[in-house]
């Protein structure tokens, strides 16, 4: 138990100090929140959300890692940008398909959409 | 702890427990409200990265623009009056057991990698407006345009997606 005791002393100073690590924690935990919610919700606009949850995670990545280089290197925050514009065409065009199925098939729950498998 | 550590985790805890409430809620229009509250946590986390112009972008784009587009797309597809608007969930555990798995190699790659980074020395500019502008016109003009051209047809597209079953 020695190795864990000096583990916790370890995670213990450094969690009151936030640091790099702290904002990829929570961008790590926000991501498998966005998984979660696309593999797991039947509404077609939840797995939408769910990759927005996505999308925001791997924008923290980028803006924590780009605000930490030593030289505090702006190619992450132009990377976040890129992302965020390719989110608002993916919502938009997302959105168009979702309301296309509605008027299709009179919903939304995406596994009863399944007409390619027969 | 400094102040900055405490507003880390005020707006770590927001953006964790309302992102918490859009996965795990059953009713999709708090979903969607509970996600307003994780775009401006996760912009109070740009502010504290000192990327300004990232954050109002943000709430700007991701608030005003694709939270009102997914309230639209509730509001349209599930009628509110006759039908329930609750949504069930599908394959809860094995989505459980899989996240769970997701969630903990990720973070304790993280912190057994990165746990000993802290801010670099030199303080970073006071605003990053004008240099996002600048490598944005310079080093990445390409993907710049290119980005313009993928929101056009983008626009054009979901407009056409969006309105063909009048036509047929």
């Amino acid at each position: 138990m020695g190795s864990f005791d000096g583990f916790w002393n370890e995670f213990s100073a450094w969690l009151p100090h936030v640091q790099l690590a702290h904002f990829l924690v929570v961008s790590a935990i926000l991501f498998s929140f966005g998984i979660y919610a696309i593999a797991s919700r039947r509404n077609g606009i939840m797995v939408l959300m769910g990759v927005e949850l996505v999308l925001n995670a791997a924008n923290i990545n980028f803006i924590a890692f780009s605000r930490y280089s030593p030289d505090m290197n702006f190619d992450g925050q132009v990377a976040a940008i890129f992302v965020i514009i390719l989110a608002a065409a993916e919502a938009a065009i997302g959105l168009a398909i979702v309301l296309n199925i509605y008027h299709r098939f009179q919903t939304v729950n995406v596994d009863e959409v399944s007409s390619l498998k027969e | 702890m400094q102040l900055f550590d405490i507003v880390f985790y005020v707006f770590a805890l927001i953006t964790l427990v309302s992102g918490g409430i859009v996965v795990f809620s059953r009713n999709i229009v708090y979903a969607a409200f509970a996600l307003l509250f994780t775009f401006f946590g996760v912009a109070a986390l740009y502010v504290l990265l000192h990327a300004d112009f990232l954050a109002v972008t943000q709430v700007l784009i991701y608030v005003g623009g694709i939270l009102v587009l997914l309230l639209f797309g509730v509001m349209l597809t599930n009628n509110v009056i006759s039908v329930e608007i609750r949504t069930g969930t599908v394959q809860t555990i094995p989505a459980l057991i899989i996240v769970a798995i997701v969630a903990g190699t990720l973070a304790g790659l993280s912190y057994a990698t990165w746990k000993g980074v802290g801010a670099p020395a030199a303080a970073g500019p006071q605003t990053t407006t004008g240099t996002l502008g600048q490598m944005l016109m310079t080093s990445y003009v390409i993907p710049f345009e290119i980005a313009s051209v993928v929101l056009l047809v983008a626009l054009i597209g979901a407009a056409m997606t969006a309105r063909r079953h009048r036509n047929s």
